[in-house]
């Protein structure tokens, strides 16, 4: 059984830095955006993660990354990922800051894919983030996949296990427990949770051969305005005041007494 | 007034140290910064460095240099390795990574590549093809241990580092029977040998004591050979506590063959193809670099952690409330704060302009010193005496090479052609590229270590109460005892100043020097007059030394007079390096406006840059000032100084303004978004 795998995965900004939203010329932006640090959303990159062993495991499989955001900062980020896992890039140009419309991040993600010259549609397995680090919404790899006709959908997803006669999926439900399906095969869509790999170690000879896919990907990046007839009425920062003690050396059994103490008050 | 929105990213170091277009090194550097604010932090903050043997803890690092991709770093493409050619700039990327949070990591890793060097420079092809291979982590299919190796040069006590050329380590012959290879007995004891703990061969620098071996060489010795290969006991470092560093005692059987770079048998002796002080010339030559920028990395990531401090120095007292301007801006309403941090900031910008550049060239200089080799070995030239007559004979051209290619564009333009066949004579080339890192390799390795270790004394003493405990943010005072060592590595720091002495009297750099000069003189930049003018006023210093006697008749230029030589050495890194900083700046602002990235807020980086290269050039042209004006009136009391005087006003009256840029590059530290948290935990 062999499958062609496209991760659809956009980058967020480095949760260490503030995140000051501003009026831009589109509507709300994050203030310095451009020159924010930026990674690739933790969610997508289990996906990726997931989807890069799969195809290690079976014959003929590929596997394309699918992502919308600033070429520039799309650039930066993939000197990190493409060490991780073979793949082949497509990039969308437009915004990342998370203010954006779900609804039509979905078309254009649709759309690049539908563009992908080598695809068989008939071999998709469609893999994604189950939620994102910038809007968590939950629901673009649903859009994405319904607006490919693929309707065998499954979100939450942890496991992902092929067998003979189709696919295995565990879908994490609530109280830690998950969901067993099973599915005949492609087409099919997975938003994943954080899957069951850890991150795999660089492979800069892995790094050297993406590249060469990603650097004229990222020039022939179509431009995407996903902001457009979306209207976001106000942002702003959640008003947190971080309390923070440092102590060394603490003792296990202290720091779960004072959880316990601080869960009760 | 310009704002400085963020920290500089990526995006703004890439233009500045160009390689904007190297995707491989944009992943080198996300590799190794991955590991550094990863494994090595985490090594730091649990405590690894408190002890000086090497445990599984602190091996920790070799599995994340292995798994990262780094191991195989210096390796080209057929040995294992991904980056095709020299590599000297890559590494340099990967020492500056590391040690932004400690810098025994950054050594850990250097040292292997430490010990294959002598072999990647001048071993033979077999030599090479064994080692590298055995170095790299195994490929798919491959099931094999991955070799470290050490690096022994230095000699026991009480010999530590005196003089490279005095060996200690010994070579004889074991057993040579009719028609075989000969065996060799080789006795090296070492001191402070990084990598000791795991290494599975030894690069050891041996002395003949046989009369049928002649002179020094290199030799590998491995930990499997016949005889006793014992470690040796833990140095005790006070710094760099995570790299493994033993005095080791090897009495070991080799086969000759073992000899690095070959031998050849004449009249029954032995005669190694090189000597030990010409492979670690090679080596050396460019080992320096990354040392160098390991200081300035320090430094350079001392900024964050001191504006976090200085903001958040007075919250949580009874005194102000959010919203206050004392509980927002903290220690930054003081101006003495701001500007003592555009100082840190400025030395750590002008340190790794000077150590990038250096490593850029030195990547142009390594296919033009090997086709040197072998043209000058075709004419036969095979001897240092004989290649230096040989470049001797280069000199006229090479001054028109360096005319020709500081002329206007218009002059440039117009004698194109010659410049081309100029660049084609590999002589030439050669001659101008040794000349200028004759200077910059030696200068990064002294400048960038020994003032960049007084001023991170500086930064420390910006933390305040943090400054003085293992709590300081940043790891700093580990930073700072490690600059200690780093101002030694590889030899003291007069070992570099001697080394200045020699090269920085070659007419070539000389006449590059001037230009510089005159590059900074067409400049309307703020500050690069003041430059200017010290260049100069160094460039006249110099040439009243070369002819001044003292008051016994003797000459002050000379390199046994190292109270003349080696201060004119210390003033010459602080112009290069401001000087440096200028032509990186210059880079930003041409290159910014295509970036998209930058672009955004290209004015305000500009702007900040431009004040910080201005502070730099008045600290530069006022040490060296200071310096220049001690020897010049010191050894020239009757002497006509009257032009290197108005020099000297020259320098004075063009400072003006330099204060005005201090205040603003201040204010923009007020300004600047910082991340909430480090990206490493304490």
């Amino acid at each position: 059984m062999s499958y062609h795998i496209v991760v659809c995965g956009s980058i967020v900004p480095d949760p260490l830095q503030t995140l000051t939203p501003m009026d831009g010329p589109q509507g709300p932006a994050l203030k310095n955006e451009m020159m924010l640090p930026a990674v690739l959303d933790p969610w997508a990159g289990h996906a990726l993660f997931e989807a890069a062993n799969l195809a290690r495991k079976l014959p003929d499989c590929k596997v394309w990354l699918v992502s919308l955001g600033p070429k520039a900062k799309l650039q930066q980020v993939m000197m990190a990922v493409a060490q991780k896992a073979p793949f082949q890039f497509v990039a969308v140009d437009g915004p990342a800051s998370g203010f954006t419309d779900s609804f039509a991040v979905a078309e254009s993600l649709a759309q690049a894919i539908e563009n992908i010259a080598d695809l068989d549609k008939g071999k998709l397995l469609l893999f994604g983030g189950w939620q994102s680090a910038s809007r968590g919404s939950g629901s673009t790899i649903q859009m994405v996949a319904e607006r490919l006709g693929i309707v065998d959908q499954f979100q939450g997803v942890d496991k992902l296990t092929v067998t003979d006669d189709g696919i295995e999926v565990l879908e994490r439900v609530d109280g830690g427990a998950w969901l067993a399906s099973k599915v005949e095969g492609a087409p099919a869509a997975f938003g994943w949770a954080t899957g069951e790999l850890p991150e795999p170690p660089n492979n800069p000879q892995v790094g050297m051969m993406n590249m060469k896919s990603i650097m004229p990907a990222l020039q022939q990046a179509k431009p995407a305005q996903p902001g457009t007839g979306f209207k976001v009425q106000g942002v702003s920062v959640p008003q947190v005041v971080r309390e923070t003690r440092i102590v060394k050396d603490m003792p296990v059994d202290d720091i779960a007494r004072e959880l316990v103490d601080w869960i009760k008050a | 007034m310009y704002t400085l929105s963020t920290l500089p990213g990526d995006d703004v170091r890439q233009i500045m140290w160009r390689f904007s277009d190297r995707f491989d090194l944009q992943m080198v550097v996300q590799s190794a910064r991955q590991i550094a604010r990863g494994t090595v932090a985490t090594l730091v903050a649990e405590g690894a460095r408190h002890t000086h043997e090497w445990t599984e803890h602190k091996a920790q690092l070799l599995e994340a240099f292995d798994q990262s991709g780094l191991t195989s770093l210096f390796m080209d493409p057929h040995q294992g390795g991904f980056i095709e050619g020299p590599k000297n700039l890559a590494l340099a990327l990967v020492a500056f990574e590391l040690s932004w949070v400690d810098g025994g990591s950054a050594t850990c890793s250097l040292a292997s590549n430490l010990a294959l060097a002598p072999i990647h420079e001048k071993g033979t092809r077999e030599q090479r093809d064994f080692y590298m291979h055995r170095a790299t982590p195994p490929q798919p299919g491959e099931d094999r241990e991955i070799w470290r190796g050490a690096f022994a040069l230095t000699e026991p006590l009480p010999y530590v580092g005196v003089d490279t050329g005095v060996l200690v380590g010994k070579v004889r012959v074991d057993e040579w029977k009719d028609g075989a290879e000969p065996m060799l007995h080789v006795e090296k004891r070492g001191r402070f040998i990084t990598n000791m703990d795991f290494a599975h061969f030894v690069t050891a620098a041996v002395d003949s004591a046989d009369e049928r071996i002649q002179g020094s060489c290199m030799i590998t010795l491995q930990a499997d050979d016949p005889g006793s290969f014992d470690r040796g006991a833990p140095t005790l470092k006070m710094c760099h506590q995570l790299s493994s560093t033993r005095d080791p005692i090897i009495t070991v059987k080799v086969p000759a063959s073992r000899i690095i770079g070959g031998y050849e048998i004449k009249d029954g002796v032995i005669v190694p193809k090189y000597s030990h002080s010409e492979i670690i010339g090679a080596v050396f030559h460019r080992t320096r670099i990354p040392v160098g920028l390991m200081t300035t990395a320090k430094l350079l990531s001392a900024v964050e952690p001191v504006i976090r401090y200085q903001r958040s120095r007075f919250r949580g007292g009874d005194a102000s409330g959010p919203g206050s301007p004392k509980f927002e801006m903290g220690l930054q309403q003081k101006e003495d704060a701001q500007q003592r941090l555009v100082d840190i900031w400025a030395m750590g910008e002008a340190g790794a302009s000077l150590g990038f550049g250096a490593a850029r060239m030195a990547d142009a200089f390594d296919p033009v010193e090997k086709r040197k080799e072998a043209l000058l070995e075709e004419q036969g030239c095979t001897g240092p005496r004989k290649q230096m007559a040989a470049l001797k004979k280069k000199q006229a051209e090479t001054l028109e090479y360096v005319d020709l290619l500081f002329a206007d564009p218009a002059d440039k333009a117009a004698n194109q052609a010659r410049l081309d066949e100029l660049e084609a004579d590999t002589l030439v080339r050669f001659s101008y590229l040794d000349a200028v890192l004759g200077v910059t390799i030696p200068a990064t390795k002294v400048w960038n270590t020994g003032s960049g270790a007084n001023t991170l004394r500086e930064a420390i003493s910006l933390m305040g109460g943090y400054g003085i405990t293992e709590d300081c943010p940043g790891f700093l005072m580990y930073k700072w005892a490690d600059s200690q060592l780093e101002a030694t590595y590889e030899g003291p720091e007069a070992v570099q100043r001697m080394h200045l002495t020699v090269t920085m009297g070659n007419p070539v750099f000389l006449a590059v020097l001037g230009k510089w000069a005159d590059k900074l003189d067409a400049s309307d930049r703020p500050g690069a007059a003041a430059l200017d003018a010290a260049i100069r006023a160094w460039l006249w210093a110099y040439e009243f030394l070369d002819a001044a006697k003292d008051a016994e008749g003797k000459k002050l230029l000379h390199r046994k007079r190292q109270g003349v030589t080696f201060p004119l050495a210390d003033a010459l890194c602080w112009l290069v390096a401001a000087a440096s900083l200028f032509d990186d700046v210059d880079a930003l602002i041409e290159n910014g406006p295509m970036n998209p990235t930058v672009a955004e807020g290209l004015e305000g980086l500009v702007g900040f840059y431009t004040d910080l290269a201005f502070v730099q050039a008045a600290r530069a042209a006022g040490e060296a000032g200071r310096i220049l004006a001690e020897l010049v009136y010191g050894y020239g009391a009757q002497a006509d100084t009257s032009a290197f005087a108005a020099l000297r006003a020259e320098i004075d009256a063009n400072l003006a303004g330099a204060r005005l840029a201090k205040d603003r590059a201040g204010e923009a530290l007020t300004q600047v978004m910082i991340p909430e948290a480090l990206d490493y935990p304490m």
